[in-house]
């Protein structure tokens, strides 16, 4: 896989980011690029190095090694010119729980310098877009998951930002709030902000990115649109469960192409293209080998099978 | 640069303030350890031992008089509480996400720490005044004039000012929020080895050269001179001078600690 050419016209480009946390190498070697005005999602297991590449990326931290520009302003001389066009969502609410939501709004607007009539209209603007005006007044440490992560968002939007990184924005969020958090994004990148987003959601990467790329063990593994990647893992896997150890060994043995195997229950896991003809065809196989199989469930592609389909190769 | 630093700063200090404000309990504990010694000191002690107040001859005075020996001490105790209550405030505000987006975001850094301190030392004046009233009530009597006590209050503040540097660097450099309230704990001894509680010339040589040479006692004894009389000496300029490297020490601490990188949450 040939890195992508770092062009001057990224929103964001990084060429062989390297990172220590001491003898331990999580960073090694990033190359990547972001057209603006898209999305960038990075996905990964936990401990991957995502959050510490959106820690590098947005000034909090230094790397090693490697070169970074953001809107073109280079990350190592120049962190003072890349603050002013960033913002960042954390993975763990950046607000200040013993505020109200809307001093944390103006707190956001005195920082940046707005005026006072400015930093009002501001403020009322983001509390009415984030549906926060009911609690405006409220304490944030007596906000809801999905409320703090709202305001945190709101937060990021005062000094209305060109690249905004969101770092798993919607970890610890109940099914509903994620779905308004992924509305949220959507309407952010229609204004032609350069977004870029971590997550172990492959669901979340298809649904908001134009790029992903699969970040493992500090390397990044694949890269590609959401139907690029989809069809390097074709149709998850099925996964088969036998009555005893010497079926699964015996079954284990006679499958083309067999994944994970499992003994303790006994199951066997295999990637398939998800059609009918493909199931038909092991069950058969199996069938006409006298192997019994006790189970069998269907799985759709979810981070697992990426990782399973892309190190087994 | 400097209008913007001074902006943010005023911006941080209306932040702390407002946690200030919003949990009163923190300067009310404050001002419990320095209430609760010079209670157990004048009732408790201030019967039987206790020199006079004014020249600090060793022998009993009598308990009003032993309040007014003792109160200069009291209010450097109070400078000494406030130092935990920072340590720990700025330990746990270190632990919190919005300091991380602070450091994303174009402000003068110095301005995180600065609003701390302005913040901590509003509190520790405010704790000040609140133990001096306590003071007055258990029988403190100032023999002295407005601009002595405006001088006093300057050097309390200079001093204070100084240690709350000094808690920011400790609460910076702590790893726990428990150990950030632990670092500031030796402090309390030092008023004790010092003029704070008896004259010095009543200590044993090697605890009263070191008790002669700390910084509390110039601060109380210059506090001591301006209140309630006595001969001050050079003990004005060694307490700011005193104030003024351990404030340089503390900033210049606090400031490189602060611009590390962050310990991996």
């Amino acid at each position: 896989m040939a890195p992508p050419t770092p062009q001057a016209s990224a929103a964001i480009a990084v060429t062989g980011l390297r990172k220590f946390y001491g003898e331990h190498l999580v960073l090694d070697g990033i190359d990547l690029a972001v057209e603006p005005g898209t999305v960038f999602a990075l996905l990964g297991p936990n401990g991957a190095g995502k959050t510490t590449m959106v820690q590098i990326l947005s000034t909090l931290i230094h790397a090693d090694g490697g070169e970074a520009a953001l809107a073109g302003y280079d990350l190592n001389r120049q962190p003072a010119r890349v603050r002013e066009v960033i913002g960042v969502t954390g993975q763990y609410s950046a607000i200040d729980k013993l505020l109200t939501g809307r001093e944390n709004l103006t707190l956001m607007a005195d920082l940046y310098h707005l005026d006072r009539a400015a930093a009002k209209a501001r403020t009322d603007e983001l509390l009415e877009r984030f549906d926060l005006t009911d609690v405006a007044g409220k304490l944030a440490t007596t906000y809801s998951g999905g409320m703090q992560r709202k305001l945190d968002l709101a937060m990021t939007l005062v000094s209305d930002p060109r690249i905004i990184f969101l770092d798993e924005p919607s970890t610890g969020l109940d099914p509903r709030s994620r779905r308004t958090m992924w509305q949220m994004v959507k309407d952010l990148t229609r204004n032609g902000i350069t977004i870029f987003l971590t997550t172990q959601y492959l669901e979340e990467a298809d649904q908001l990115a134009d790029q992903i790329a699969l970040l493992d063990h500090g390397k990044l593994i694949a890269r590609g649109t959401p139907d690029e990647l989809k069809r390097m893992i074709p149709g998850g896997h099925i996964r088969l469960r036998f009555t005893d150890v010497s079926t699964l060994r015996k079954a284990r043995a006679i499958i083309a192409r067999p994944g994970r195997a499992d003994e303790e229950p006994l199951i066997l896991e295999v990637p398939t293209d998800g059609s009918v003809a493909e199931l038909r065809g092991i069950l058969t196989h199996l069938d006409d080998n006298g192997i019994d199989v006790a189970e069998l469930t269907v799985h759709t592609p979810d981070l697992d099978d990426v990782f399973l389909t892309l190190t087994s190769n | 640069m400097t209008t913007i630093a001074l902006a943010d700063s005023a911006t941080m200090l209306r932040r702390n303030l407002k946690h200030m404000l919003r949990y009163p309990s923190m300067t009310l504990f404050m001002i419990v350890m320095p209430v609760l010694f010079m209670l157990l000191f004048v009732y408790v002690l201030g019967g039987t031992v206790g020199p006079d107040g004014t020249d600090g001859t060793v022998g009993h005075a009598g308990r009003a008089a032993y309040a007014t020996f003792i109160t200069p001490g009291i209010i450097a105790l109070t400078a000494v509480a406030a130092s935990t209550s920072t340590a720990v405030s700025v330990a746990s505000d270190m632990t919190g996400g919005i300091v991380a987006r602070f450091r994303t975001m174009p402000i003068a850094r110095v301005s995180i720490l600065a609003g701390h301190v302005g913040g901590a030392v509003i509190q520790t004046v405010l704790g000040m005044v609140a133990v001096t009233a306590i003071a007055l009530i258990t029988g403190f009597r100032a023999t002295t004039s407005a601009p002595n006590w405006i001088a006093a209050a300057a050097i309390l503040i200079l001093f204070a000012t100084a240690l709350t540097w000094l808690s920011v660097a400790l609460g910076l450099a702590a790893k726990t929020v428990e150990a950030a309230s632990n670092a500031p704990t030796p402090l309390i001894v030092l008023p004790f080895l010092g003029s704070g509680f008896v004259p010095t010339h009543s200590m044993p040589t090697a605890i009263r050269w070191f008790a002669e040479y700390q910084p509390f006692t110039p601060v109380i004894n210059t506090m001591r001179g301006l209140l309630t009389g006595g001969a001050i000496g050079n003990n004005a300029a060694i307490a700011i001078g005193w104030s003024l490297a351990i404030m340089a020490g503390g900033y210049l601490w606090a400031r490189k600690l602060f611009g590390r990188d962050p310990v991996q949450a």
